[in-house]
């Protein structure tokens, strides 16, 4: 009956995601009238803060050879914890981390599963965001044992102000047949998945040298930086930073694009921002439907002084 | 080697996304359907990159009705052997992975490869939940696949960065961006295509773990709101007042 959540960390901290499951996991358990386990692999610290959105135990298996993430180590570790705390909800961060280990649990358990929801399950049928983004469909569970994974961004979060008792779990970890060789991070840059504030830009930047602006502006604001299909594909820009459709898909609170048409498939990506705000020269740019703010104009006039209202506003 | 690729049908990345029968139907009325282009773009593309440069075969597998034939053939064009579809509806990920691993294993593929989620349902769920049924290594979001012999070196995305790893043959795979270049079928291609062989299999028993109830659209935007290019502080002072996103 209870509900149990995966947290994920990273360099031994729990990640911004892992605070978004507990929330989910940590509501869905309180509707239900039940509790809310978390279960974290490897090693890392302040996991009694998952308290503070519902979770009342962490079960932490800190076995040496969970420190590397592996897909298959952590279902086995997730199904053993599931099983000892009789859980018939399993909820996962619908993101890296996530797709690499839901699925394998959900077939594991021979459990149905919905990934990107968007909301708390009413009843067994629960929200889900299809057509990257332009729709939604409701998606009834059939099994008892259920798999959830939630869309970033997506629950408002509540705080119950508690603190979760940590306890220590292990179980016999199974051979998975892969060898992690490397580990490359983008070192002090922002994950784009998980910034509150994105800045993007494209072809209407005319070339890669004109990036600076975006990035001064990305700075003041604490924002991570984000450009279009085009500007990645013609080498302006790296590809990892392309969201759109068949980039990365985002939804961060404020996402500003500046000189960025708003192509269907860019916007398939983006759609799911909070408050979009966009610059550009040309009043007709179909990304002027979408946005919550606009401003029609040249961007190379527009963004220094934007940067300069950002320090104002800040200082 | 032996490369199976599953491929899904999606419509259009243009295509409108409206509803019919009280909202409970994707409205497919002048909607073009596409190979999903992860599973295109991606998996089909560098699985025939690997069989031109090492050998083997490369079959498409395809979970569906007959209406799904042209898209299988598209794939065909663009190179691939040989093709199956499993002869099922496909409502819900579990069973549609049931009948890949099935056949997967009834085949013994070297490796299963498929794009990273499809464009209309976003499940990213098949692929994890083959290797499961498989018992095999599952690699999600990669972005690089080289082979040695029978070692696979695989480049994936994680929060922040890139993960290198290791496996052996038989493994899953999921394909994004970065894996390869799409590739545009030549006259030869599509001729060629209308002869490979395109086998429909009867699907195993399974269950539906799960049904979609209903669609919906997202409220539309109450419009947006312009600020004059010569007062860029008002915007900022929106920003932070009325929006508190900054």
């Amino acid at each position: 009956m209870s509900v149990l959540v995966y947290a994920d960390s990273s360099n031994g901290s729990l990640t911004k995601n892992a605070f978004e499951a507990a929330n989910y996991g940590g509501q869905f358990a309180k509707a239900q009238g039940t509790t809310a386990v978390a279960v974290v692999t490897g090693s890392a610290s302040g996991l009694e803060e998952l308290g503070k959105y519902g979770i009342s135990k962490v079960l932490h298996a800190s076995d040496t050879a969970l420190d590397q993430f592996d897909p298959k180590k952590v279902t086995a570790v997730v199904a053993a914890a599931a099983q000892q705390e009789g859980a018939t909800t399993v909820v996962f961060a619908h993101d890296y981390s996530g797709k690499a280990v839901a699925p394998r649990l959900a077939a594991k358990l021979d459990a149905g599963m919905v990934t990107g929801a968007v909301a708390l399950p009413n009843g067994n049928v629960i929200k889900k965001a299809v057509f990257s983004g332009k729709a939604f469909a409701e998606v009834e569970i059939k099994t008892a044992t259920k798999i959830i994974a939630v869309l970033p961004n997506s629950l408002d979060k509540v705080e119950t102000g508690g603190s979760a008792s940590v306890e220590p779990f292990s179980c016999t970890l199974p051979d998975s047949g892969l060898t992690v060789k490397e580990v490359r991070k983008e070192s002090a840059e922002l994950s784009l998945t998980e910034a509150d504030i994105v800045v993007s830009a494209g072809r209407g930047l005319k070339g890669p040298e004109n990036w600076g602006m975006v990035e001064e502006l990305a700075k003041e604001l604490g924002a991570a930086t984000a450009c279009s299909r085009p500007v990645a594909d013609i080498g302006w820009r790296p590809h990892h930073e392309h969201v759109g459709q068949t980039g990365i898909a985002i939804r961060p609170n404020l996402y500003i694009a500046i000189g960025i048409s708003g192509a269907i498939q860019h916007l398939a990506g983006v759609n799911g921002s909070k408050v979009i705000v966009v610059i550009n020269t040309d009043a007709e740019a179909p990304f002027f439907k979408a946005a919550d703010y606009g401003i029609v104009g040249d961007a190379f006039e527009v963004v220094p002084k934007l940067i300069e209202a950002v320090k104002k506003l800040k200082a | 080697m032996k490369i199976l690729v599953c491929i899904s049908k999606a419509p259009d990345t243009t295509a409108k996304i409206a509803f019919t029968d009280g909202n409970s139907k994707f409205d497919e009325n002048g909607v073009q359907f596409i190979v999903n282009p992860y599973d295109e773009w991606y998996a089909l593309v560098r699985g025939l990159e690997l069989k031109e440069a090492n050998g083997g075969t490369v079959t498409v597998l395809n979970v569906g009705r007959a209406d799904n034939d042209p898209i299988i053939r598209k794939a065909l064009a663009i190179g691939a052997d040989d093709a199956v579809r499993i002869d099922a509806d496909t409502n819900d990920a579990l069973y549609v992975a049931k009948q890949i691993a099935h056949y997967a294993k009834e085949q013994s593929f070297d490796m299963v490869l498929c794009g990273k989620e499809t464009i209309d349902y976003n499940g990213s769920q098949v692929a994890g939940m083959v290797a499961e049924l498989m018992d095999v290594p599952y690699v999600s979001l990669a972005t690089k696949l080289e082979m040695s012999g029978n070692v696979a070196t695989i480049e994936r995305d994680i929060e922040g960065g890139v993960e290198v790893v290791e496996t052996s043959t038989p493994f899953v795979l999921s394909a994004a961006k970065g894996m390869a270049e799409a590739r545009i079928p030549n006259m030869r291609g599509i001729m060629a295509a209308r002869t490979k062989p395109l086998n429909v299999v009867a699907a195993v028993d399974a269950q539906e773990a799960t049904a979609i109830a209903g669609f919906s659209l997202p409220p539309a935007k109450s419009g947006c709101k312009y600020v004059d290019a010569a007062n860029v502080e008002e915007l900022v002072h929106l920003l932070h007042n009325e929006a508190k996103a900054i």
